[in-house]
């Protein structure tokens, strides 16, 4: 067994626990950042399985684009609790 | 008049696509015979290692799609309408956003020291590292869309780092719009020079040099520059709050 092959274990079972844990949790702003985590974990799977391409995109709209969709979003839809955080 | 023009328009469209499927559609010949003219089998049967044998980096020359990264040849050489659609559905999404939300005030986040230290140190090496990609993308893995898309993240930093960045999209509609211009006026060059719309017409040139490949390097800097202005014209629009009234 190699040591690729031995990695590439790691990383499928910690993004199913991954997987798990973003959805499972109540804390809607750690499940987004588990979310991000699990990109940056996806980009590791694409770079074993030899897809540079996808990790490459992967990199950038899972991590950072994809964080920011949903930070925006969520912060409009709550109701504002303290108004001096966000707008002007 | 203008039903007249439509039907006509209607009518120069069903000849061209009736003309354009009549070489598909052969029903005097079995499917064994029509073999040979397929474009998938040409496709699969296609010699990609040239005449001298192998392929060698930085001395093979004049090969079909000059490029060293084959996702690159495949997604801007011999499917490049497909990227223009691509481009378009994500034109299309911009436009959506920009319509629903782009007339509010700009959302301040109260950034931290942090944020706002980092942001004036990285933003512009991630700039440079998106540049870097899509102009090397028929060299090394990425292109275009990562490419454009690490520009709209340093865009992102940039506008969430500071608060005194004046949101003038201006020049970020102006780039959108010439590169996708240029990049349906390179394929009509295409048509004219070589004989199909976004053909390789340029000369492929050296295996791994950074000019060569043809068209792709022009491509890819078109798609680079425009996925990188729309996405942060979407980062832009997205981050404005509603003026409630």
């Amino acid at each position: 067994m190699s040591i690729l092959l031995v990695l590439e274990w790691i990383v499928g079972i910690v993004l199913i626990i991954g997987a798990v844990a973003c959805v499972v949790t109540e804390n809607i702003w750690a499940a987004i950042v588990r979310l991000s985590l699990l990109s940056m974990l996806a980009v590791v799977a694409f770079a074993l399985m030899r897809a540079p391409d996808v990790a490459l995109t992967e990199a950038v709209i899972g991590s950072g684009l994809v964080t920011f969709v949903f930070v925006v979003a969520i912060k409009k839809m709550l109701p504002k609790e303290n108004e001096n955080e966000e707008t002007r | 008049m203008k039903k007249l023009v439509s039907l006509f328009l209607i009518l120069v469209l069903a000849f061209f696509l009736t003309t354009a499927l009549d070489q598909g559609l052969d029903f005097w010949h079995s499917p064994s015979q029509l073999d040979a003219f397929r474009m998938s089998n040409a496709f699969v049967q296609n010699d990609v290692l040239g005449e001298g044998g192998a392929l060698v980096f930085g001395e093979s020359k004049n090969l079909e799609s000059g490029s060293a990264n084959i996702v690159t040849s495949i997604v801007v050489d011999y499917r490049s309408f497909d990227t223009l659609g691509e481009i378009t559905v994500l034109f299309l999404s911009a436009l959506g956003v920009g319509l629903l939300m782009g007339s509010g005030v700009r959302t301040t986040l109260r950034s931290g020291f942090i944020l706002k230290t980092a942001a004036k140190m990285v933003a512009p090496l991630m700039l440079l590292t998106g540049i870097y990609i899509f102009t090397h993308g028929h060299l090394t893995p990425g292109g275009g869309f990562p490419g454009g898309s690490m520009m709209a993240t340093a865009f992102l930093l940039h506008y969430f780092g500071s608060d005194t960045v004046k949101s003038n999209l201006k020049p970020l509609k102006w780039i959108e719009s010439t590169a996708g211009a240029l990049y349906i006026l390179l394929g009509l060059a295409g048509l004219f020079v070589a004989g199909s719309f976004l053909q390789n017409f340029l000369p492929t040139g050296t295996l791994g040099h950074l000019v060569s490949a043809g068209i792709i390097p022009l491509v890819y800097v078109l798609v680079g520059l425009k996925v990188g202005s729309e996405v942060s014209g979407i980062v832009a629009d997205f981050s404005k709050t509603e003026v409630v009234s």
